[in-house]
């Protein structure tokens, strides 16, 4: 009795929901067996919904106004033969489907979903497993990726796709969703406005995160683990990354997060640890670190090349075997009220900062950037001697750069 | 008891013995003599081992002793410098001989000869030259061995002591050991020697019965015997 | 040989040096941990310790017993104990002594902290295991120096060189060439000064199970391709044993040509 209420309610709701949209079902023993004849069915606004069940489909093209919709994560597998779902038209969502197989290729980037020229999609729970490029927007705006998880397989960078890449697409909001095992978790490339919040990257043969040329975007609560190089930001202006965790980018040339390029940002509260550099910083000027912690990195700040008026103010810098290194005897920014770990001195006058300055560059680290071999040399007694007599009386690193009011204790 | 053939031993440059030859019979108190440098301390310590000879053979209870070490069993050592772990009580050090040794002694006898009994359970550090001396006495006599070498027994002893050392020896010989004993103290040697062995140069340069040394040096007593012999050395 | 390890650990295990070195370490310890209870920071601030002083003291420590055991050993020479047991028991008697000191000393306040219960508990182990093998090896070192030389005051000379060599000079040698020939490949040439100097070695075993793999990672592929895996542990493992073993071969070789 009960049961057959639910259901009269139920196509009560899709009766009344059908007035304005219609929905059209897909599955093994419904009329409408395939994805591909659903959404040629369909009217715009439709909803395909896609029941449980494996479907062998590529190249699905969606070129109207409509959601398409898996109820129990419904398999659609490419069987390696191309792009699976392409997105042309305006309005389109796509939620919960598990896409696997999509095809490799050399010469064409083929995506498990790929939204062209298009605005105001929705691409959200959805599962892909076994992809070349996961989710590709190009030229498409004002649309949201958001809770889909990635999982990749990628072995080498040439014949690996990107989890999330965007091109050309502006004021997307890429949100809760995970990225492993691809070549680069998420690359922006041209892409300005773009919102990035807690996504899990991790795993990533490149980077977790890589920006090139893209303006204006703030990324905030990722988590970005054990990826081949951390988070790259290239040429780019005015990006905000904040409260970010960066944790365990270890390994030949990993970093946290690489800075090239980079000028206006503004990098805080975000968590720096054990990584082998954690910031790698180039040619990148007027960027404010504030409140971030850099704990047990190899390098905390890494200083190649030209940086101009860059503050460094209320970090912790806790264990880190270097924790600012240049690489030449030249400095123009501002390290104030840090608080480090290595500091020795004291605080008379009770003030909570200490009465003298810390001197974040040891000449160990100038030297192992001159003869990156000598890192074999860490914590070896000669070195802590040359290491104490530098700081006694720089000769080779530059002796304006110290933090005058170092705190006392860590800032919580 | 003892038999040295052909003994050879350098220091560096300086030839300490030169082809000493030399037997020990058993029973017997042998005083070795000589002047400094003459080898005595060098001999006595190539018997025990602790020098290793360039050349020649000494054999101990007609065994070879080249690399051996179970010998020493047989021989009881009173060295010339008596310094001891200082961290050890006396009674420790004792103990510790004994198990060393795997023997078990009768220092019992000897500590009531000395009167050490209140400084047993002193550290050896504390001890004075003398009390130590006695204690070093307790460690070479308490073992039964056939054979005993002392080295300078008599330094630092006070006469009571000397006099219980005295009887110690003759006790020795009444139980038939053999005994090589070094000492500056003539008189001392007179006493307790049946036979003298006089070394000079690194060589035997008089062995006999103290009679003998008397005899051959025209002398009244072993003091002036021996100065004799010194003597007609430089002399010739 | 028992026998005299026996009384020679017995004999220093009561002197005041081994309580001083003892007190040392269970001070350092417990003050290490009570201003950070953080248990890896600990053991890296540890190792910076060790792989100093606990050379120093070796060397020092057993040149100081060998020429004030002397007459220790003269009458040892002259009981019924083979030569070779009475200086190797005197050599592990010391060296036993140390590494208790030592074991014991940082064990106990790393105890009471919940060493058992943390995950540095390796990192720990493996910090004991390396400054025990020090121990070993420069006991070993200072032995052979003092039974070399009869002249104490020159023995000590050249044990302190020693030391100095090991945890400086080499070390500036070392640096100094890198940078000379910054032009070569030099991972093979890093890896085989790092495993020559045993202070080195101990230093790189331990941190790379700390903070260096990953900069290693950044410069030496091929270093850290050998110190990283577990090959390249036993073959450090090995060099190790070397280092101690050799030492006390040579002891034993010259304790038997020697004259007393």
């Amino acid at each position: 009795m009960r049961k057959s209420l639910y259901l009269a309610f139920g196509f009560f709701l899709l009766f009344t929901w059908g007035v304005a949209a219609k929905t059209v079902e897909v599955c093994e023993s419904c009329p409408v067996k395939s994805i591909k004849g659903a959404i040629a069915l369909a009217k715009d606004y439709d909803t395909v919904l896609v029941k449980k069940g494996t479907y062998y489909e590529f190249d699905i093209l969606i070129d109207k106004p409509l959601t398409l919709k898996g109820e129990g994560y419904p398999i659609v597998d490419g069987q390696k033969k191309g792009e699976i779902i392409k997105i042309i038209s305006d309005n389109v969502t796509v939620d919960g489907l598990f896409i696997i197989n999509v095809g490799v290729s050399y010469t064409t980037d083929f995506a498990a979903i790929r939204v062209t020229k298009s605005e105001h999609f929705t691409i959200q729970n959805v599962v892909l497993e076994k992809l070349f490029f996961g989710i590709y927007l190009e030229k498409s705006s004002n649309g949201k990726v958001y809770h889909n998880k990635i999982i990749g397989d990628a072995k080498d960078e040439y014949n690996s796709g990107n989890g999330i890449q965007l091109w050309y697409s502006h004021y997307v909001d890429v949100s809760h969703n995970h990225v492993q095992g691809t070549r680069d978790g998420i690359y922006l490339e041209f892409s300005d406005n773009i919102t990035i919040t807690k996504n899990t990257s991790t795993k990533n043969l490149r980077y977790g995160l890589h920006f090139m040329f893209s303006d204006n975007d703030v990324y905030s609560q990722n988590t970005f683990e054990e990826n081949g190089a951390g988070v790259a930001v290239m040429f780019s202006r005015n990006i905000s990354m904040q409260n970010n965790t960066f944790r365990k980018n270890w390994g030949p040339a990993a970093y946290g997060m690489l800075l090239k390029e980079i000028n206006d940002a503004d990098i805080q509260n975000n968590t720096f640890e054990e990584n082998t550099v954690a910031i790698s910083i180039e040619g990148s000027n007027r960027i404010t670190y504030k409140d971030n912690d850099f704990i047990k990195n190899g390098w905390a700040i890494r200083v190649i090349g030209a940086c101009y008026t860059n503050i460094f103010v209320g970090n912790n810098f806790m264990n880190n075997s270097f924790d600012v290194s240049y690489n030449s005897k030249l400095n123009d920014n501002e390290f104030r009220s840090n608080y480090w770990s290595d500091y020795t001195g004291y605080d008379l006058d009770r003030d909570g900062t200490g009465d003298v300055p810390y001197r974040p560059v040891k000449l160990f680290s100038y030297i192992a950037n001159k003869t990156p071999e000598t890192i074999v040399l860490l914590r070896s007694l000669f070195m802590d001697i040359i290491d104490f007599s530098e700081k006694v009386s720089p000769v080779f690193t530059p002796d304006n750069l110290e933090d005058a009011q170092p705190l006392m204790k860590k800032r919580q | 008891m003892i038999q040295i053939t052909d003994l050879h031993k350098k220091f560096g440059k300086n030839e300490v013995l030169k082809g000493l030859d030399l037997t020990i019979e058993p029973g017997r108190i042998y005083a070795i003599l000589g002047p400094n440098g003459s080898g005595k301390t060098t001999l006595i310590k190539s018997i025990l081992g602790m020098v290793l000879p360039d050349k020649g053979k000494i054999e101990v209870l007609g065994k070879p002793i080249a690399k051996g070490w179970k010998y020493r069993k047989q021989i009881d050592y009173l060295p010339q410098i008596a310094n001891f772990p200082g961290n050890l009580k006396v009674r420790e050090l004792i103990k510790m001989i004994k198990d060393l040794r795997n023997d078990e002694g009768n220092e019992e006898l000897l500590i009531t000869t000395f009167s050490l009994q209140p400084h047993l359970d002193k550290k050896l550090s504390n001890l004075s030259g003398g009390t130590k001396q006695k204690v070093n006495l307790v460690l070479a006599f308490m073992f039964n061995s056939q054979l005993l070498i002392l080295d300078e027994p008599n330094t630092g002893l006070d006469p009571n002591a000397l006099i219980k050392l005295k009887e110690l020896i003759s006790k020795e010989r009444a139980k038939g050991k053999t005994l090589l004993i070094t000492s500056h103290v003539m008189q001392f040697v007179e006493e307790v020697a049946d036979e003298i062995v006089y070394l000079l140069e690194g060589k035997i340069y008089f062995k006999g019965t103290i009679a003998d040394l008397k005899n051959v040096t025209n002398q009244q007593n072993v003091e002036h015997a021996i100065a004799v012999l010194t003597k007609t050395e430089q002399d010739g | 040989m028992g026998k005299v390890l026996k009384y020679s650990f017995y004999d220093l295990v009561r002197s005041r040096w081994s309580y001083i070195y003892f007190l040392f370490y269970l001070a350092l310890g417990f003050v290490l941990l009570f201003l950070n209870s953080d248990l890896s920071k600990a053991v890296i601030t540890l190792m910076n310790i060790i792989i100093v002083l606990v050379p120093l003291i070796g060397t020092i420590f057993g040149t100081m017993y060998y020429y004030n055991s002397k007459e220790f050993t003269e009458l040892l020479l002259a009981q019924p104990i083979k030569r070779s047991h009475i200086f190797l028991g005197q050599y592990f008697g010391v060296a036993g002594s140390l590494s208790l000191s030592l074991a014991v000393g940082l064990g106990v306040p790393f105890m009471t902290y919940g060493l058992l219960r943390s995950n540095a508990i390796f990192d720990f182990s493996l910090l004991l295991g390396v400054g025990i093998f020090l121990t070993l090896i420069f006991t070993g070192l200072a032995f052979n120096i003092a039974i070399s030389n009869e002249n104490k005051i020159k023995g000590f000379g050249y044990a302190v060189l020693l030391w100095l060599f090991m945890a400086v000079i080499y070390d500036g040698i070392f640096l100094l060439s890198l940078i000379v020939f910054e032009e070569y490949p030099l991972d093979t040439f890093s890896m085989v000064a790092t495993t020559l100097n045993p202070i080195d070695l101990s230093r790189t075993l331990i941190l790379l199970k700390l903070d260096i793999s990953a900069l290693l990672g950044y410069t030496g592929a091929v270093f850290k391709r050998f110190f990283g895996t577990q090959l390249g542990f036993w073959v450090s493992m090995l060099v190790l044993v070397l280092w101690t073993l050799i030492p006390i071969l040579r002891l034993k070789y010259k304790a038997s040509r020697k004259d007393f």
